[in-house]
């Protein structure tokens, strides 16, 4: 940037370029950088504020309307939030949410395990491996839930099946109230094992070697390495995968919905429905199937509001346990 | 990974449901552009069951042969998101001209003036109520003023499995059965050991308990569309009857094996004996030859009385079609006999225009099918409101509580009863 600025224009000499005249010629220069740089984003940031944004703004503006089947707002101000306060189901369906989340928050050490498994030097097949678990991530959440459904079903499933072998009886894992969830959290582990076993095994990967050979020389054990390098050099990525999984986790729809049996005869008699139902197939079914689409704007804005908060929670506390190398 | 991106992301990702609640507007439909000629043009048909595209493709193009220069498009939309697409389309203006309807929506439409209403006198008339069972007309009768033409028309009936009818050494099911005939037999029939059941006892509404309450001398909705019948004693005997099969007598699966595994299948694979069924699903079996060799079909047992829940689609016209008169005719040509008698042929719904229904019986000839169109003569119909939907969920919710056994049936009915009035008189007052 400096040569080219440097470059003689026409009639001009350059040593006589004052130094103020240089800088003129460089901010002009980066001025224009700049502006292409805008026209080229621009594309996608009017999708973004016309798809995205926007539909902020109005959903936000719903939320305080009673809306009816076919369109037509009347403004009712709070009502809709305060319905929300007094409703039980709400509360218990942001229970379930909330279970659902801690649930697949443990399958992180389960990621972090596998990743450093792979990690080992001299260990055979990791591509097929890696291929193996991260197959789960590329499959549509669709035929995840209907596949694990027939593995669940409690006379027919595999899974019952290999449980009376070793004398265990089985359940109606998602037809009953006291399995739903721990069923359900399980395939969401299965799910998302893989995705953040990748990003694991990349930030184990930068981890520079000499750290454990100095180690190493110093006596550090196995163990004493892995707590004392690489957890805390693994700290930025397990963050972003925390941060990650709890937003995801606190918006699961599609793959409960489903193993719970869809909205058909089937999931509206499933017993386990109350203790499956999450936040997001609340506001699917308020908007959609009881035409109370106002109310069912007030459900996601409040888990709109509910996700930036505890994400800035986990911003505030990294700073006790992340470390930037 | 910097905070400013993170943030946008969980912005992003939480309202990626927020395009769905604002409900785009669609374009216009091709139809709109096409002019509105009333005697040419373009029509589109809105239907949802993939089985009954071939009788309504041919009945089309039927129309089409005898009006030159109108061309009919049958659209095929599953049911799964057939109400939530046109419930958008129609605020968005782009419905198909002429669409299915069927009970439990209807109100809805009707109510919100998303239907045109079908002359029933005169020369412009397009259908004639005499033509149709009354239940079928006045379940698609909004405050007076006829919106569906009724299509087809489903009844309930006992089905059974011969073979272990013959291997439990029981009489095959006739029109003498009671409840307490069902009770005493579906015990007999049951043999946990083999898996195999008397009789299937889901949370149905079409196929069970909508039979059932009007059976024991109760009701769902009062008929003023005001309020609940759920806590009515004769109500919940009507309900009690599937929770003892399953809890008391232990002759049915329990809810959540039927939830793993829906009854139909089970009655299909032979594990259940017998199982109430609606009509529509004869062709299904009938397609099986093994299956068909097996099953036959007999009466509803009776309980108080005898009586079958009326239920059946409509074809209706969209409010803002541009063909209105075309669409009207199309309406009426649906309704006619040929359409109908064209309807009964393949099988799969019974045609609901009087005296249509016989070829559908004799379709299946290895099925006493006489049993569904008999069904008839005892009909009730089929319980609904403006809002059905709100109710229907809670009353799905509260009694799979109680068929479960995790709630007492008068503590479910009592909430569910609340819930349903709670919801009808916000539906009175959205009107006013």
């Amino acid at each position: 940037m400096r040569e080219r600025t440097a470059v003689p224009a026409q009639g001009t000499r350059p040593d006589i370029l004052t130094q103020r005249e240089m800088r003129r010629r460089e901010r002009r220069f980066l001025h224009r950088d700049k502006w292409w740089g805008y026209a080229l984003i621009a594309p996608a940031g009017l999708g973004l504020a016309v798809f995205y944004l926007w539909p902020v703004v109005q959903t936000v503006y719903y939320s305080f309307t009673e809306w009816g089947a076919f369109g037509g707002t009347t403004w009712i101000g709070l009502s809709n939030y305060r319905t929300l306060v007094d409703d039980p189901e709400f509360w218990h369906s942001l229970m379930n949410t909330g279970i659902y989340t801690g649930l697949v928050l443990l399958g992180i050490p389960l990621s972090m395990a596998l990743a450093v498994l792979l990690n080992l030097k001299g260990l055979r097949g990791t591509g097929i491996y890696r291929t193996l678990y991260f197959l789960p991530v590329v499959t549509m959440p669709a035929a995840v839930a209907v596949v694990w459904r027939w593995l669940y079903n409690g006379d027919a499933g595999i899974l019952n099946h290999a449980l009376s072998a070793i004398g265990i009886n089985g359940v109606y894992w998602v037809s009953d109230p006291d399995t739903i969830r721990i069923a359900v959290a399980v395939v969401g582990v299965w799910m998302t094992v893989g995705y953040n076993m990748i990003l694991l095994l990349a930030g184990l990967q930068s981890i520079p070697g000499d750290y454990y050979e100095a180690a190493s020389l110093d006596g550090a054990g196995r163990l004493r390495q892995f707590f004392s390098i690489t957890l805390p050099l693994l700290s930025p990525t397990l963050f972003f995968t925390t941060v990650l999984s709890v937003i995801q986790s606190l918006q699961v729809f599609d793959l409960v919905y489903l193993i719970i049996g869809a909205n058909t005869n089937v999931s509206l008699q499933n017993p386990a429905y109350g203790e499956g139902q999450t936040v997001v197939m609340l506001f699917f079914q308020k908007a959609f199937f009881d035409n109370q689409r106002g109310y069912g704007a007030a459900i996601v804005c409040v888990l709109f509001v509910l996700i930036m908060a505890l994400t800035a929670v986990q911003f505030r506390l990294q700073k006790r346990w992340v470390h930037y190398a | 990974m910097r905070r400013r991106s993170l943030f946008t992301a969980a912005a992003a990702t939480t309202l990626a449901a927020a395009p769905l609640v604002s409900g785009c507007s669609s374009s216009p439909s091709p139809s709109a552009a096409s002019g509105g000629g009333s005697r040419r043009g373009h029509l589109t048909y809105g239907v949802w069951d993939v089985y009954q595209v071939p009788a309504m493709e041919r009945a089309a193009r039927e129309f089409e042969r005898t009006r030159p220069g109108v061309t009919v498009d049958v659209q095929l939309t599953p049911n799964g998101t057939y109400w939530t697409k046109l419930r958008t389309a129609c605020t968005g203006g782009s419905a198909p001209d002429v669409f299915w309807m069927n009970g439990p929506n209807f109100g809805l439409y009707a109510d919100a003036g998303q239907l045109l209403p079908l002359e029933t006198k005169g020369s412009e008339a397009v259908l004639s109520p005499a033509d149709f069972p009354a239940d079928l007309i006045s379940l698609y009768n909004w405050e007076g003023t006829q919106y569906g033409a009724p299509k087809d028309f489903d009844t309930v009936a006992l089905w059974f499995n011969k073979e272990l009818f013959d291997r439990a050494k029981v009489d095959y099911p006739d029109s003498t059965w009671t409840w307490q005939t069902l009770i005493n037999n579906a015990q007999r029939l049951t043999d946990r050991k083999r898996g195999i059941y008397g009789v299937g006892a889901p949370v149905r509404a079409q196929e069970n308990y909508y039979n059932s309450i009007p059976q024991a001398g109760g009701w769902v909705i009062s008929e003023d569309k005001t309020r609940s019948g759920f806590s009515d004693e004769h109500t919940r005997e009507g309900l009690q009857l599937w929770i003892d099969l399953i809890h008391r007598y232990r002759a049915s699966p329990s809810l959540q094996q039927m939830t793993d595994t829906d009854p139909t299948q089970m009655f299909q694979s032979g594990t259940l004996a017998m199982t109430y069924e609606a009509s529509y699903n004869a062709a299904t079996f009938y397609a099986d030859p093994e299956l068909r060799a097996k099953i036959d079909v007999a009466p509803m047992p009776k309980g108080r009385r005898r009586a079958t829940v009326l239920h059946g689609l409509a074809n209706v016209v969209y409010a803002r079609t541009p063909h209105p008169e075309l669409a009207r005719e199309f309406v009426r040509f649906l309704g006619g006999e040929q359409a109908s008698l064209l309807q009964g042929k393949y099988g799969t719904a019974i045609p609901a225009r009087n005296g249509t229904a016989k070829p559908w019986a004799e379709g299946m000839p290895k099925f006493d099918l006489q049993v569904h169109l008999d069904a008839l003569d005892y009909a009730v119909p089929f319980p609904g409101s403006a809002n059905s939907a709100a109710w229907n969920h809670k009353e799905w919710m509260w009694l799979a509580k109680a068929w479960s056994g995790d709630v007492s049936l008068r503590s479910a009915t009592d909430s569910l009863s609340d819930a349903m009035n709670q919801l009808l008189a916000q539906e009175r007052k959205g009107r006013s």
